[in-house]
């Protein structure tokens, strides 16, 4: 009870010419409301296609997916995906592409959401630029303010600061945080920085290689804001490092 | 970015130089009594613009040119979208576009006549044949290289059908549609030239076949080939200007 996201028992193979290559094996967890769980596992492993199924994009062979005791059919505007290449429309303005997604409402209302969140994201003064315009960090802040800016039920965050250099990665972990502490939507983020998933997640689900199955599921029972110098984090680094075969 | 230019742009003035030099190095190496000097070509011209046929060429050719090219610009685009987008669409018209695509306009000539005799229609319709099939392509093109993330974003966010073609697949494919449209455009003048060479009584083409066959006056039929050649140009550089527009700098600009 009280699942907002409930996975059962999920499979997914993809043919290729030496027969068909299994990514996801028996994999199945439950979300419930407002929780953030990571996605943890050695990259490659399948982690970006079971984000995908559980968006909606993309079918598993078995299994099946509930969100709010439905089945799953496609990718719906509650659940907002944000891409790990980015997806902000690069022939539309900052402004263009904050209010493109909120045409369902009435035009002044569309301004002043798309404007609150752009104040909120720091993207004041960067309204009329094209995405090429602007930075790898600022660009983030659009993805998410654009993502956000619907108020979706739940958001799924395929390594949502992989393009980013190390510094500017920091900065975002930080940004990230404040912003998405403000939404308290339901969250599935995939990542292969650990840190960054004990930083933000209620849970961390660990992967194996490819094909990927549930290693380990780290529950990181710590308040926001953490900081990786907690002796508790600390611990949890290195038992989740050793379940990716990374530390003895 | 001028003053960066600047040394280039006289570069391709001084390679036209040589070009015209060698031109009249040749004629008067030669001692050709037929083939005109460049300046006989100037003469030429001037001459055209004091009996105002200048004018009266140009404007027939570049009239043929608007109709047809715009024309097939409108369907190219729309029907290069929807082949685009929808699978079905492409797989029921490609065969024919791609049979149809290889015949040179030229060879059109003969039908158009009996089609649409020998008025404007008749250029009309080779240059619309001409320029419509590199812009299905472009546009084709241009639409099933979007980038999936792009569209499963429009899907996640609810676009409708509408939206997405407007906010979505358009500005996705213009960058190879703009290239398709410089292509066409291209392409459309070099066949106005070639269409009115056949009864029809004025136009650039029109101008060179008349030229010579009225008394040899290859001073004009080179005037006539210098001036399609300078149009072509000035078309050229209009439709690059595209190429400046904001909306597609994510993909020519950087």
């Amino acid at each position: 009870m009280g699942a907002k996201i409930c996975v059962n028992s999920l499979w997914k193979a993809f043919p290729t010419p030496r027969g068909p290559l299994s990514v996801i094996e028996d994999v199945g967890f439950t979300l419930t409301e407002g929780e953030f769980v990571a996605l943890v596992g050695p990259s490659g492993c399948g982690k970006t296609t079971l984000l995908h199924i559980l968006a909606g994009f993309d079918r598993p062979d078995r299994g099946d997916v509930l969100v709010d005791d439905l089945p799953m059919r496609g990718p719906r505007r509650t659940g907002v995906f944000v891409f790990q290449r980015g997806a902000v429309f690069p022939w539309l303005t900052v402004q263009q592409n904050m209010t493109l997604v909120l045409r369902d409402l009435p035009p002044a209302t569309r301004q002043e959401l798309a404007n609150e969140y752009l104040t909120l994201a720091g993207l004041q003064g960067f309204e009329r630029s094209y995405p090429h315009q602007l930075s790898g960090g600022m660009l983030q802040r659009v993805e998410l303010a654009r993502a956000l800016v619907t108020r979706p039920e739940i958001l799924y965050l395929d390594e949502p600061l992989g393009a980013l250099d190390a510094l500017t990665r920091l900065q975002m972990r930080v940004e990230m945080r404040r912003l998405l502490a403000r939404e308290r939507c339901t969250t599935l983020m995939v990542t292969h920085d650990v840190e960054e998933a004990l930083e933000m997640a209620d849970r961390i689900l660990v992967f194996s290689p490819r094909p990927a199955t549930i290693q380990a599921v780290v529950p990181v029972p710590f308040p926001q804001p953490r900081t990786m110098t907690h002796p508790g984090l600390v611990a949890l680094k290195e038992e989740i490092l050793r379940e990716l075969g990374l530390q003895s | 970015m001028d003053a960066d230019l600047l040394p280039s742009k006289l570069n391709a003035l001084v390679v036209i130089a040589v070009g015209i030099t060698i031109w009249w190095l040749s004629i008067f190496l030669s001692g050709s009594h037929i083939f005109p000097t460049p300046w006989h070509v100037i003469l030429g011209i001037v001459e055209l613009g004091k009996q105002g046929l200048l004018l009266k060429h140009v404007a027939a050719s570049l009239y043929r040119v608007t109709y047809g090219y715009l024309l097939a610009a409108l369907l190219a685009i729309g029907l290069g979208l929807l082949m685009g987008r929808f699978r079905r669409v492409y797989v029921a018209c490609n065969a024919l576009v791609q049979m149809l695509r290889p015949i040179s306009p030229i060879a059109w000539i003969p039908l158009s006549i009996l089609w649409f005799g020998v008025g404007d229609l008749s250029p009309i319709f080779l240059i619309f044949l001409a320029s419509f099939f590199p812009m299905v392509v472009g546009t084709v093109a241009g639409v099933m290289t979007i980038e999936r993330r792009y569209l499963w974003a429009a899907e996640n966010f609810g676009l409708g059908r509408l939206a997405l073609f407007r906010y979505v697949i358009l500005p996705g494919a213009l960058p190879q549609i703009i290239t398709g449209m410089r292509i066409g455009l291209g392409v459309a003048w070099l066949v106005v030239v070639a269409a009115e060479m056949v009864a029809i009584n004025s136009g650039l083409g029109y101008l060179i076949i008349d030229s010579r066959n009225a008394g040899n006056r290859y001073d004009l039929v080179v005037a006539g080939m210098v001036l399609i050649g300078i149009i072509g140009l000035l078309l050229d550089s209009l439709m690059r200007s595209l190429e400046r527009l904001d909306e597609v700098q994510w993909r020519y600009g950087r």
